[in-house]
């Protein structure tokens, strides 16, 4: 969707003659004036546009320097230990972030195990398998699923999913994954519904569109010649896909993988409905309710008293865009390669 | 087993499995769009329109209010955050192009693009609220969306005129047409599909978010048309009603739900169909 295969062909065919002529704009187009005379209008434009392109730095800029001056107050009161400590008790002013954290991680990563693959099996079909006419309409149902406003999945996730999935879902992954020596205690306790496993499946929903599309995008890009070459030596589907198809584009499905994770690490309501919004955590079981950095400060923030409690919840912010960042900025350094690949 | 069966197999099963991952992505949303359709529309009903939403202890309502608010909310912020978005992508596609300037411009509206919602909105809560410069508002609220639209229309303006001909830009100048000219009633027209295309989607983007009006706007049981105000809006009334114990209360939220998705969804598709035909055309 963002990967920009096409954005670039464009610029090629307005050949560069800035360095010739030295124009204000130091590298537009030759024909930067008009008549020899430079148009005050043109002029005015050119800064105004220029302006208003620094607004998006700033921005960025300023969303840094608000949120760590904002938490300020918990930096200098509790230092390192925020991010270490465990017990989050406001009215004692003890501040620990490691269960909201904690939440964050293991939702996104329960995400990423369900989202990767189905992603992958999506976007196979949509670029190998599906009838050309089918896949226009089939790609676009998928892309909806990211149009959902995310309350939406909240309201139906605790209404609708949660129920049936403690019911029947939850049981039945007890029954079987529950039994799995190693992991078996991640599948263990109540089935209340709510919890991190729900949250994290929800989250899944929501990226599968984001990383599907980026997949569909690299996977059409494998140049055709390879695949005929792999189907000619008598190859099947698959192994196309396995040997050919996934090497060539790997780079840019993994640059995908990171865009889903950054978008599951900052998703809000939807996780602030199921995740159940507790910040005890006694048992490693994935059906227990917790607490994510997005639902704490959604939650608490109506409520935070001035001074700790709101900085802390500022420094939560704080690590979670600094994560996300990370992560972000991962996805388009493999993204980036990917486009230098196409050319 | 003969190596021939069993390549025959592993293939079959892996395109069963791709199917089944197909399905199991359908299925998500055909159940999503049923709940939403059965649960809205039980929920739906004249009074949704012209009743306002009900305070503590009442439980009959509308949401007249948060209607008019999100509204007038998504208008504003639409207003605002355009012609910035338009602005920027003009930047980078005709002004900037490779420069380092552009590319860090580009680089961090990408990364603005993925940003979590609910940090836009602490960030305007810091930047008004906490510094007492202005107080919960629908302002506040509008200028959280504008900065959630803005790199969405940038990113498209930008696409959408990278993608036009280098030989109509020639011929414009060619013309004797001054550059401001060239791109605004040459470059910009004959990318404006595309253009539309990404307003579309970023007014759906903004039309469904939640988090950052809990930290701006706020809510409002009563009717307001004081953007100074706390201002009632869709998102935010249907968090408070959903998590609600009283069912009358969940219904008026499903009711809620039903207009926002079906706003959303329409938004979206009507920027699919109106960009495939105007690229045929």
């Amino acid at each position: 969707m963002q990967s920009g295969n096409l954005s670039e062909s464009g610029t090629a065919v307005v050949p560069d003659f800035s360095h010739k002529l030295g124009g204000v704009m130091g590298n537009g187009s030759v024909l930067q004036t008009r008549g020899g005379k430079k148009d005050f209008g043109d002029i005015a434009f050119t800064w105004l546009v220029r302006v208003v392109a620094m607004l998006v730095l700033l921005t960025l800029l300023g969303i840094i320097l608000a949120l760590v001056w904002a938490s300020l107050p918990t930096i200098k009161a509790l230092g390192f230990s925020f991010l270490y400590t465990k017990e989050w008790n406001p009215p004692m002013d003890h501040y620990g972030a490691v269960i909201p954290i904690y939440g964050t991680l293991v939702t996104s990563v329960i995400a990423l195990v369900i989202a990767v693959p189905v992603s992958f099996g999506i976007a196979l079909f949509l670029t190998e398998l599906a009838p050309v006419w089918i896949r226009r309409s089939l790609g676009t149902a998928i892309e909806l699923l990211a149009a959902i406003p995310s309350i939406v999945y909240g309201m139906w996730g605790l209404l609708v999913f949660a129920p049936v999935f403690a019911k029947y879902g939850q049981p039945a992954i007890a029954a079987t994954l529950g039994k799995v020596p190693v992991i078996g205690s991640l599948f263990s306790g109540p089935a209340m519904g709510i919890g991190l496993l729900t949250a994290g499946i929800i989250l899944a929903i929501m990226i599968i569109p984001f990383i599907a599309a980026v997949m569909r995008d690299v996977f059409e890009i494998t140049p055709p010649m390879l695949k005929e070459s792999a189907y000619g030596l008598g190859c099947t589907t698959w192994e196309v896909i396995w040997g050919v198809v996934l090497p060539y584009s790997k780079v840019g499905a993994v640059g995908g993988v990171m865009l889903g994770l950054g978008r599951a690490l900052g998703e809000t309501m939807a996780v602030t409905f199921v995740i159940g919004n507790t910040n005890f955590l006694s048992s490693p079981s994935l059906f227990m309710p917790g607490n994510s950095i997005t639902s704490a400060v959604a939650n608490e923030f109506a409520e935070a008293s001035p001074g700790l409690h709101t900085a802390a919840l500022m420094e939560l912010s704080l690590v979670l865009f600094v994560i996300t960042l990370i992560v972000l900025m991962i996805s388009k350094w493999f993204l980036a390669r990917m486009s230098k690949m196409e050319k | 087993m003969k190596l021939r069966t069993r390549r025959k197999l592993t293939n079959g099963v892996a395109l069963f499995l791709s199917m089944a991952a197909m399905a199991f992505g359908l299925f998500w949303l055909a159940w999503i769009l049923f709940t939403v359709l059965s649960q809205g529309l039980g929920g739906i009903s004249i009074n949704t329109f012209t009743q306002l939403t009900p305070p503590p202890g009442e439980m009959n309502g509308g949401l007249r209010n948060a209607l008019a608010g999100s509204a007038l909310l998504v208008v504003i912020s639409t207003l605002i955050g355009t012609p910035i978005g338009i602005l920027v992508g003009i930047y980078l596609a005709e002004y900037g192009r490779n420069s380092w300037m552009a590319n860090l411009t580009r680089y961090v509206n990408d990364l603005l693009l993925s940003a979590p919602s609910i940090v836009i909105g602490l960030f305007v809560w810091i930047a008004l609220i906490y510094t007492h410069v202005a107080g919960y508002s629908g302002w506040a609220g509008i200028i959280a969306l504008s900065l959630i639209m803005i790199p969405v229309v940038v990113r498209t303006t930008e696409n959408m005129l990278m993608l036009v001909p280098g030989s109509l830009r020639e011929a414009a100048y060619a013309l004797g047409a001054s550059r401001r000219v060239v791109i605004m009633q040459v470059l910009l027209r004959a990318a404006k599909s595309g253009v539309v295309t990404g307003i579309l989607l970023a007014i759906a983007r903004i039309a469904g978010e939640t988090a950052p009006l809990l930290f701006t706007a706020l809510s409002n049981q009563f009717w307001n048309s004081d953007l100074t105000k706390p201002i009632a809006n869709l998102p935010v009334t249907i968090n408070n009603f959903a998590m609600s114990p009283f069912v009358e209360w969940q219904k008026i939220a499903w009711a809620g739900v039903l207009i926002m998705t079906v706003s959303v969804l329409v938004l979206n598709i009507v920027a699919r169909i109106f960009f495939k035909q105007e690229k045929i055309g």
